[in-house]
Order: structure tokens, then sequence, then C-alpha cells
């Protein structure tokens, strides 16, 4: 997929979140093709300590207003000045980046996705592409506490929403291996995005029941387009560039002690 | 229109800007984002003898106005690069220059020899300044004995245009580019990355696996900037200048310290499409102080 520099306007920031905001960015033009699990390297501009752009997953694609959107996290410096901009500001982006998410040939309702935290943000998009294809989506969504949950509400449009939260404030207490939907029904795919430690223990249950998994690495990286191999993952066929053979791995290509 | 053109040994460049080795990949990477063959030369990724895995995961800390990075020189070899890459670059209308890493001289030289029999690439990089791998080229390029040694063995087999990327981590880098010059070098590229280091203090912990690593990136322009001038007053054969350049501005400077061409690292990470906007920006300075060429403002610093 051809690469883009743009300079996109901000349409909407809400703040979904003490430490999340929603970045909504236009441009004239369409926007060009996106898939989901891709993502974004964004400039982040007026911040004397931050000096690369920051690796963000795109969260949804609105055809209908030409809007492509961001879910942030404020991490550091630069997310939290990325956090400030406002509506008719204008963010530096290069998309679309990596490869996506694997779309299974036959819709069926026997495709889970499970998203951990900021990991949450590209399920919404792989949710709706799911369900553009004929596929009855189930999310199992995992956070510390309910406030954390996200999106719930375009979540629950698009498919079944389960969700765990580490202190039981909302749905099942506990991390997204332990919810009960997992003992209950088998998938035929599981895609997942979350912190680490969530990624592998999703990874390893899939192994565990036989079934086809795909998780969205995020390993720290610098130039986004596999020049500079400092984003590297071990795999099989030796160390590769999450930003461009991946985020999105089968979990048969990764080295994991699942 | 001001005359961009400079020569590096038998190399013709169209302008002054090639990119850095490793931070351009193959050039195929950012052709979406810019015309290759309006950068004068694109210095591809380091390539060694055999193939290297490179360092562990992690291999990159973000720093003020600049980065650290332990790649470790991770390519598939010389013989993979001539089979696989070479054959998808040789078409490209600009000069592709193959940036050559070893760990021992005898690797250098067939290395180098291998190369210097593909008819598409006009010139290589010697690099003996990777701070990034053990008993590596950084050994050679740290004393003029170590760097004349790997030079006048390379150049016994290579008899196309031969540039030597020099380590700022020395205390005299005038002297290294003297031996250098000496033993053949048709030109001395600087600096690569200098060694540094970053640390987490919550985890009390190292942040790159191999604890220290080259720092590149806009912090670094002061002192390559005088390494430049060092050595550009020293030796007689052209300096090409890198470390640091964001844009066209930086890149002026380096001109004026006396490099004849500039090279563009890490900051083709920020901005996949700063190569051409760099060129761009120089002919426009050219034009409005009325040069005529960008020789002209080659080494023309008043002091």
């Amino acid at each position: 997929m051809k690469k883009y520099i743009l300079d996109l306007k901000v349409t909407e920031n809400v703040r979904l979140h003490a430490n999340y905001v929603l970045i909504k960015l236009t441009q004239q033009n369409p926007l060009p093709e996106m898939q989901a699990g891709q993502f974004a390297e964004i400039r982040v501009d007026g911040s004397s300590t931050t000096f690369l752009r920051r690796p963000i997953s795109i969260n949804y694609v609105d055809r209908s207003t030409n809007e492509v959107w961001f879910l942030v996290q404020l991490v550091g410096d630069g997310t939290r000045k990325l956090s400030t901009v406002r509506a008719g500001e204008t963010v530096n982006v290069v998309l679309p980046l990596g490869n996506g998410f694997t779309i299974p040939d036959n819709p069926s309702d026997r495709v889970l996705l499970v998203g951990g935290g900021v990991g949450t943000a590209p399920m919404l998009m792989l949710g709706h592409t799911l369900r553009e294809k004929g596929f009855n989506p189930v999310f199992l969504l995992g956070a510390r506490s309910a406030s954390d949950l996200l999106q719930l509400d375009l979540f629950r449009s698009i498919g079944e929403v389960y969700m765990t939260t580490e202190d039981g404030s909302l749905g099942e207490k506990g991390y997204v291996t332990q919810h009960s939907l997992l003992q209950m029904r088998r998938f035929d795919h599981i895609f997942t995005c979350g912190p680490k430690p969530m990624m592998m223990a999703v990874a390893k249950y899939a192994h565990s029941v036989g079934t086809d998994c795909e998780v969205s690495l995020e390993n720290t990286m610098a130039c986004g387009v596999g020049a500079c191999l400092c984003c590297v993952e071990n795999t099989h066929e030796g160390h590769v560039c999450v930003c461009k053979e991946g985020p999105v791995f089968n979990i048969k290509k990764l080295l994991w002690q699942i | 229109m001001a005359d961009l053109s400079v020569n590096i040994g038998q190399l013709k460049l169209a302008n002054p800007v090639m990119t850095a080795s490793g931070t351009f990949g193959y050039g195929l990477e950012f052709q979406d984002f810019v015309n290759l063959e309006k950068i004068g030369g694109i210095i591809v990724k380091g390539t060694t003898l055999h193939a290297r895995e490179g360092n562990p995961y992690p291999r990159m800390a973000e720093t003020p106005m600049g980065m650290l990075n332990a790649v470790g020189l991770q390519n598939k070899g010389v013989d993979y690069f001539v089979n696989h890459i070479y054959p998808k670059i040789k078409d490209i209308r600009t000069n592709m220059i193959v940036n050559v890493s070893g760990s021992q001289i005898e690797d250098y030289v067939q290395t180098a020899g291998i190369i210097n029999e593909l008819d598409r690439i006009p010139a290589i990089e010697l690099n003996i300044s990777c701070p990034n791998v053990k008993q590596g080229g950084m050994a050679f390029g740290v004393s003029p004995q170590g760097a004349a040694e790997v030079v006048n063995a390379v150049r016994k087999v290579y008899d196309k245009t031969l540039i030597v990327k020099l380590s700022p981590n020395v205390t005299n880098i005038a002297e290294i580019a003297l031996a250098v010059e000496a033993a053949g070098a048709d030109s001395v590229s600087l600096i690569n990355t200098l060694l540094g280091m970053a640390i987490n203090a919550e985890k009390r912990k190292p942040v790159l696996s191999t604890i220290t690593g080259g720092m590149s990136g806009a912090a670094v322009k002061p002192i390559a900037l005088r390494m430049v001038w060092q050595v550009a007053r020293a030796v007689k054969i052209p300096v090409i200048g890198l470390g640091g350049i964001m844009n066209w501005r930086d890149a002026v400077e380096f001109l004026l310290a006396g490099a004849s061409a500039i090279q563009i690292g890490t900051a083709n990470f920020i901005d996949p499409s700063v190569t051409v906007k760099v060129a761009d920006g120089i002919e426009d300075y050219l034009h409005r102080h009325g040069f005529s060429s960008v020789k002209e403002i080659v080494g023309a610093l008043e002091v």
C-alpha cells in the first residue's frame, strides 16, 4: 500500500478519560486506504523533549465524514503534547504503515477480538471491518478499572462485548484470559492487542486450544518504514522489523515461550 | 539556476545531498515519499561479508533532540545483497553506494572485492567506525595505524571511489583523516555516531540491550560541525559532512565548514521527504546569495 506524508486537520479532540484523548483528523481529499491494525507515525510539534514521531494505531476510519481516528494514551511528554491539539490545527502524519490483521475467508461468529488498555484502539476498526464482511465479532476488553474501558457504546454497536477489570468495577474481575467466556466458547480466530504480558497470555490460551491467533506488537521504533532496524522482534526468520513486517504477527511466527 | 553538482573522487553527484547508511534502508523504503533520483547519492545499509542478526532488542532510546541506537549491523551479508537487493536498486538513476563493514581486515577486503564487480555501484563507504559491534569497525577507526591498515588493504582490491567513514570517538579526528588519506582514500565522511548511554532510573537498568549505543540526531550537530571543520582544513581529499543535519540551513553550515557534500541520517525518520527539501533549500540559498555553484560555498566560512 502506498504511504503518504499528510498534513491533516484536527476536527475534534475529545478527552475520554484523564489519560486518553480521541483525536479525529481529516483533509480535503479522500483519505488513503487504511487497514485495521495498521498505524501512523505522528509528528509532535512544540515539545522540546520529543524528537521522534509517535507510532499510534489507527482506531477507526469514518468514510462518511472522511475522518481518521487516533486513540492516544498520555504516556510521556510527546503524547501529552499531542493531546493538546485543538480543532482546526494541523497534525503531520505518515500513514498507513505496517500490515493489518488478516481477515478470515469465511464469515462467522467465531472471531474473538481481545483488547487491553489502549490496545482496544485497533479492535474498533477491526470489528467494523469484520462486521462489514459479514462476521459477528465478539469483543473481550480488559482494563484496570471501569473508567479505563473506552468507546464501549461503539463496541456494543458492532458486536457482543465482554469485559474484565482488575478491580472488578465492570465486567468480571481479573484478567481477560480469566474470563468465563473462554471456558464456554471456542473461536476459530483470535486477534489481540494490548500490553505484552496480556498478549502472551492470550497467545498461550490460543495455542493451548489450537486457535489461530494474531497479535499486534508495539516495540519501540524510530523510522516506522523498515529502515532503521530498531524495532525488531525475534522470529523464526530472525530479527524482523515490527514496523514493516508487523505490527501484526501470527503467533506461529514468533519465538514466544507459550 | 545554480549548479548543485559536486565531485567526490570519480563520483559525480547531481547535488551534494546524500543519505547516511542505516537511515534510508536501500532507498526503496522511501520511494513513496521522495523521487530517489533527486538525491545526489544513496548510501545503503551497512553490509558485511556474512549475515549478521545484530544486537538483541531493545536497540533504540530517544534522547533530548536525538536518539541512541544499538542495531549492530544487522544485514543478510554481501552475497544476499548481490543476488537479491542489487537487482532491485541497480536501475535507480542516482549514485547507489554501499557501506561496507567488517570485524577483520580480510572481511573488508573480500566484501569490497565482491562489490567492486557490481557495475552500478560506483563507490563504497568503508565503515571503520561502528560503535555497536564487538571487535568491530570502531577498533580500526580509533587509531591512525588501524585506519590506514584497513584502507591500504581495501584500496588494493577496490578501484572505484573509496569513501572512509570516520569515528568521532577519538581524541584527534584530523590525525585519523590524514592517515586514511595517505592510505589511498578518495574521501572521508564524518561523523559516525557518538558513543552514548541511556538509563531507566525507575528500573535501575540500561535502556539498550548493549548498555551503550551510538548517538545521532540534532543534538550532535555542533560536534559534527567542529570535526568537519578540523578535518577539512587538514586533508586535501573531499570531506562529506554528516551529524544532526535536520534541514537545508544545517546542510549549508556543513558546506561552509568545508564539506563538499553532506549526508542526512536520523532526520529521515522525522521527515521521510527531508532529502529533497534540503537540496531545494541549498539551491535557494545559493540563488539568494548570488552564487552560481555550490562549490563556491565549500569551506567559505569567514573567520
